[in-house]
């Protein structure tokens, strides 16, 4: 990784998005509650999205280019999560009091400057993601900053948004979606590109999700949370960087970033160290089939049975280039096949750089390039699919081989869970905009921000002082909690279950977190999960030692009881008796040893006790009881 | 001329005292603070102490205007340069259709710069909007009106029907006519009687969504339309929208038996004791005949009767109602009413007097039921039999604002009200279904 100076000497500068779904009671324009679909869907439609015009008669080529190709959306829905609203089908409500109040509590926090009047506006997005072929969105605050680390970061903007729905498959010119997300309220704040590093990228982003946290009001776990990027360097383009997830991986998405546009400036200037000029890739493509009729390629082989071609085209100048590598596990020709993919739905194509392999010999390539007239510093590309697709491939990576001379084509791109990035579509033009008439605009008043600054909740180190002096946590367990999402959870457990605070501390940071980290999905447990479980602890029906075991079984079955969850796993508490038997059953089965070391032997007893009973009954009953059988032993000799 | 989008009061003063426009790039000064933007209309009815500005960003925001605030004009508005896609080949060999836009918005496009949506009312619009009509026909455009359908009056209906006539014995293949959707059923009957043994298709259109959106329902429901009025062997008035929530099918119902039955959905429309003559299927662009009754495109000479009398009125009756709406039409010269009775087709006794009153005094009274599906029958119950007594007709399974539309058309034809009854009794356009077995297979009357 290069070092801040060297940020600094090649211009980086970041600004970072991030959008955090609110955790309303209902969705941003309709009465549908803010959760995710558990169930199989119910309902399917499809729809086809149409390009409309903007304003000055062009219409998005990627969007035309969807159409054209007769893109279906079949969107999948379930009576619980969606209504006509989500559907497209009735228009949307009000804009949710409960949402705007969060987005200006977070304007606020944020030292923004709350708009007068809301006004939502329809963003022309054409993928299928929303069904109405917009999304709702609107600006709550603008011009604020916050500081992290002693420097002022400006946030351009805190704005409300409808959350997409989610991709759930793609087949041919079949995309679908589920409805269940669409429409949940998101949260948009959004920096100035300021930022000079991955390293401060990734301490703004904590920064503003601690302040969203701090609302006390966004959802939390995976998929609430998304990040996107805008990265750009001097010499390079400004890239947006689309759905990182991961808090961890901002820093290396932004380094691989910058290692990929520093490569394809090289790639450029080596392109001009040969002279290559942009007419030199005309891209006159060539149907090769007749040169693999005996191919031990599978991907060729196939295309050309199935009544398909292979078509090839030369590359002037790029022997050594489309195989260079930009990034980990990502080359020139993984660019290039990203937009074959895109503009030809190819599964992938073949260059020269990487051939002979896959089946392809030596002397296919050999034949190939002497078809295309190849040189020596010349490369080609193979795409072998339906003759339409194959040709829209292979124009698509011309035209990226193009780009190459240019330098780093301005793109939209998508974040990998490995911190890489992938090309997604060409960026935008400036958003296609216009009101969304459907829903009345929102006056925010003064006596609106008075009531909401009445209630934000208070500075992190009141939080601090609150739980060491009230709950008499320790300080490690203090940071911990601050730290974790659990503070509310916690108060309101407290409060209500009389278990004591240090234990439902432990639980809530320690035990939560191993659990985590064993895979156990504990970021769907409820606040009710929670206080249900010390609450059957404090009524006595299970041991506080059952309290991981049983939020592990709630998170995997959230619409169950902790009482299912009790009986499921066995947990009740032993009666008296139950618990005497026990007791009788081990003492007898050692009581050479209790002849041998008479009260000595009870230490050994009550662990041989606990071993059987742990979760099931209360350690202090257990040590009184075997104390009593042993002694009452003893007296009868 | 300055366009002041909808402001009043005070907002209105602040933006004539500078001279703006609504798209004008302005800059609104206050309290030590001035924001750029461009100014934008204001939805009539709201406050006057906001003005409308679009951001850099492309985000309107509401600006609170007090009396420090003031305006200054810093650019003109820049005019929407629209450039149109080039016309795509059309063959002359096509089946030419001629479409009519009586308002709504079949095709617009939205002016990104003030958020006003504008209607695509030339051909050329069209065939750029909806590329997939210039391979389905050839085709003249032509504005009739621009109005919400609510304010289209039986005049309207008249001289539609005139306009359509021109065109058939112009000699195309067949007609669209594009209109909200909101009275667009009693439209559709009117025309059906208004034109007699059509030889040619004539096709309502409407969309459920606003044209200006992606999902907007209006392109496709217009490529069926079309399609149906160049090639569909059938003729006559129909209405062809969404089957259902999914962009695959259309249906064609006849123009007699079909009713906006939701207010937003996309397959709102429904024929109600009917089946749909047809289904359109929107991939394929394919015609499935579902029944077969209509008359065959080409085997009739049209026949146009436009004129319609407005004095008749449809009466819902409610367990309420007061019987002096009955007389207070009568009073004001009203020729005919029909009641939208219960069940079988009763009203209360009490209306008894008000209803006999009426057909002394030459007033047609026709009785249709509010269950909607179904045939009135008024020899069940005593009430029906009184009712027929005093001169009530029972008309079937004719919907009440098919009905309506029949019985203005019926008194535009004549003024003999012997003749008015008989023809308001006959089946005239389809509008009484002489037998129904519907729903005695699944339980379902739709």
């Amino acid at each position: 990784m290069a070092t801040t100076s060297e940020y600094d000497s090649i211009g980086l500068k970041v600004g970072i998005e991030i959008h955090r779904q609110l955790d309303t009671e209902r969705k941003l324009f309709c009465d549908c509650p803010t959760t995710m679909s558990e169930t199989e869907p119910s309902v399917r439609f499809l729809r086809r999205l149409r390009p409309t015009q903007s304003e000055l008669g062009q219409v998005d080529p990627a969007a035309l280019f969807e159409f054209q190709k007769g893109r279906a959306i079949v969107y999948e829905a379930d009576e619980t999560t969606s209504c006509l609203v989500e559907m497209d089908e009735e228009p949307p409500k009000d804009l949710n009091p409960e949402a705007v109040e969060i987005a200006l509590a977070t304007s606020i926090l944020t030292n923004s400057k709350p708009v007068e009047e809301i006004h939502v506006m329809r963003k022309i997005v054409i993928d299928g993601s929303n069904t109405t072929g917009f999304q709702r969105t609107c600006v709550v605050a603008v011009n604020g900053w916050i500081t992290v680390d002693g420097k002022s970061i400006p946030i351009q903007q805190i704005s409300l948004e409808e959350d997409a729905a989610r991709k759930t498959g793609e087949s041919g010119v079949t995309v679908s979606y589920r409805i269940d997300r669409l429409g949940i309220p998101l949260v948009e704040v959004s920096t100035g590109p300021v930022i000079t590093s991955p390293e401060e990228t990734e301490r703004v982003a904590k920064a503003i999700g601690n302040i969203l946290r701090d609302t006390g009001r966004v959802k939390r776990g995976l998929g609430t949370i998304r990040q996107d990027l805008n990265v750009s360097l001097r010499d390079g383009a400004l890239i947006e960087i689309k759905g990182v997830q991961e808090l961890d991986l901002l820093s290396k998405a932004i380094s691989y970033e910058v290692s990929r546009q520093l490569e394809l400036l090289r790639i450029r200037d080596e392109l001009r160290s040969r002279g290559i000029k942009e007419a030199q890739l005309a891209g006159e493509s060539a149907d090769v089939s007749s040169l693999f009729a005996r191919t031990k390629s599978k991907v060729v082989r196939e295309a050309l049975s199935s009544g398909g071609v292979a078509l090839a085209v030369k590359l002037h100048g790029f022997h050594g280039l489309i195989g260079r590598e930009l990034a980990p596990g990502l080359r020139l020709g993984t660019e290039m096949a990203s937009r074959a993919s895109f503009w030809g739905r190819v599964g992938g194509i073949f260059h020269t750089d990487e051939l002979p392999a896959y089946g392809i010999s030596e002397e296919e390539v050999l034949s190939v390039r002497r078809t295309l007239g190849c040189g020596e510093s010349d490369a080609a590309v193979l795409v072998a699919d339906s003759e339409d697709k194959a040709s829209d491939a292979l124009t698509a990576v011309v035209e990226r081989a193009r780009e190459t001379l240019l330098g780093v084509p301005t793109e939209t791109r998508m974040a990998t869970a490995d911190g890489t990035t992938r090309y997604m579509r060409p960026r935008p033009g400036a958003s296609r905009m216009y009101p969304e008439t459907d829903v009345p605009p929102v006056e925010v008043t003064q006596e609106v921000l008075a009531r909401i600054k009445a209630k934000l909740p208070p500075p992190r180190e009141a939080v601090m002082k609150e739980l060491s002096t009230d709950y008499q946590l320790n300080k490690k367990l203090v940071d911990q909690l601050v730290e974790s999402e659990y503070v509310c959870v916690f108060r309101r457990v407290c409060s209500e279950s009389g278990v004591a605070p240090s234990y439902v501390a432990t639980v809530l940071t320690e035990n939560l977190k191993s659990l985590g980290r064993d895979g156990v999905p504990v970021d769907r447990l409820t606040p009710d999960h929670f206080e249900s479980v010390f609450a059957s602890i404090r009524e006595g029906k299970v041991a506080k030692e059952a309290a991981p075991s049983l939020l592990s079984w709630l998170s995997k079955n959230t619409n169950s009881t902790v009482e299912d969850g009790i009986r499921e796993l066995g947990l009740r508490m032993l009666s008296e008796d139950e618990l005497r038997n026990t007791v009788d059953r081990v003492i007898g089965a050692n009581h050479s040893l209790i002849e041998q070391r008479g009260e000595g032997a009870q230490g050994k007893i009550i662990g041989l006790v606990m071993s059987e009973v742990r979760g099931s009954a209360d350690p202090a009953t257990v040590a009184n009881m075997v104390k009593a059988r042993i002694a009452g032993r003893s007296r009868k000799k | 001329m300055k366009e002041l989008g909808g402001y009043r009061g005070r907002a209105l003063g602040l933006i004539t005292a500078a001279g703006a426009s609504v798209g004008d790039k302005v800059r609104l000064r206050r309290d030590h603070e001035a924001i750029d933007g461009l100014l934008m209309p204001r939805t009539s009815g709201r406050d006057d102490t906001h003005l409308v500005l679009k951001l850099a960003t492309g985000y309107n925001v509401g600006v609170a205007i007090g009396e420090g605030t003031r305006i200054e004009v810093v650019g003109a508005g820049a005019e929407p340069a629209l450039s149109r896609p080039p016309r795509p080949a059309s063959s002359e060999s096509l089946p030419r259709v001629t479409i009519f836009s009586t308002g709504g918005t079949i095709a617009s496009r939205v002016d990104y710069r003030t958020g006003a949506v504008e209607s695509a009312l030339t051909a050329e619009d069209l065939y750029s909007f909806v590329p997939e009509l210039a391979s389905e026909a050839d085709i003249t455009a032509k504005v009739l009106y621009s109005v919400f359908s609510e304010n289209l009056t039986p005049q309207h209906w008249k001289h539609i029907a005139e306009s359509v006539r021109d065109e058939i014995q112009s000699g195309v293949s067949g007609v669209v006519i594009a209109q909200g959707t909101d009275t667009l059923g009693y439209c559709a009957a009117a025309l059906s009687f208004a034109l007699q043994s059509s030889p040619a298709p004539v096709a309502f259109v409407a969309a459920q969504r606003s044209s200006d959106r992606p999902s907007s329902d209006a392109a496709s429901n217009l490529i069926g339309a079309v399609s149906v009025a160049a090639r569909a062997p059938f003729a006559g008035v129909v209405v062809a929208m969404h089957e259902w929530m999914s962009d695959e099918t259309l249906l064609i119902h006849r123009g007699t038996k079909v009713r906006k039955c939701h207010t937003s959905r996309r397959d709102a429309f429904k024929s109600i004791g009917a089946n749909p003559i047809a289904r359109f299927h929107l991939a394929e662009r394919k015609l499935e005949i579902l029944e077969s009754d209509l008359p065959t495109r080409g085997s009739t000479r049209l026949i146009c009767k436009p004129d319609f009398d407005d004095r008749a009125a449809l009466l819902k009756f409610h367990p309420a109602m007061n019987a002096g709406i009955i007389d207070w039409h009568v009073d004001n010269g009203y020729r005919g009413l029909i009641l939208e009775g219960t069940g079988l087709g009763h009203v209360s006794t009490t209306c008894l007097p008000s209803i006999a009153r009426a057909v002394e005094k030459g007033v047609f009274v026709g009785m249709t039921s509010q269950c909607l599906w179904g045939r009135v029958d008024m020899n069940v119950y005593s009430t029906g039999i009184d009712l027929q007594k005093i001169g009530v007709h029972p008309l079937e399974d004719m919907l009440p604002e098919t009905a309506l539309a029949k019985l203005m058309w019926v008194l535009g034809q004549t003024e003999d009200s012997a003749k008015v009854s008989e023809i308001m009794r006959a089946n005239v356009a389809g509008e009484i279904s002489p037998r129904r077995i519907e729903g005695v297979d699944n339980g379902n009357h739709e």
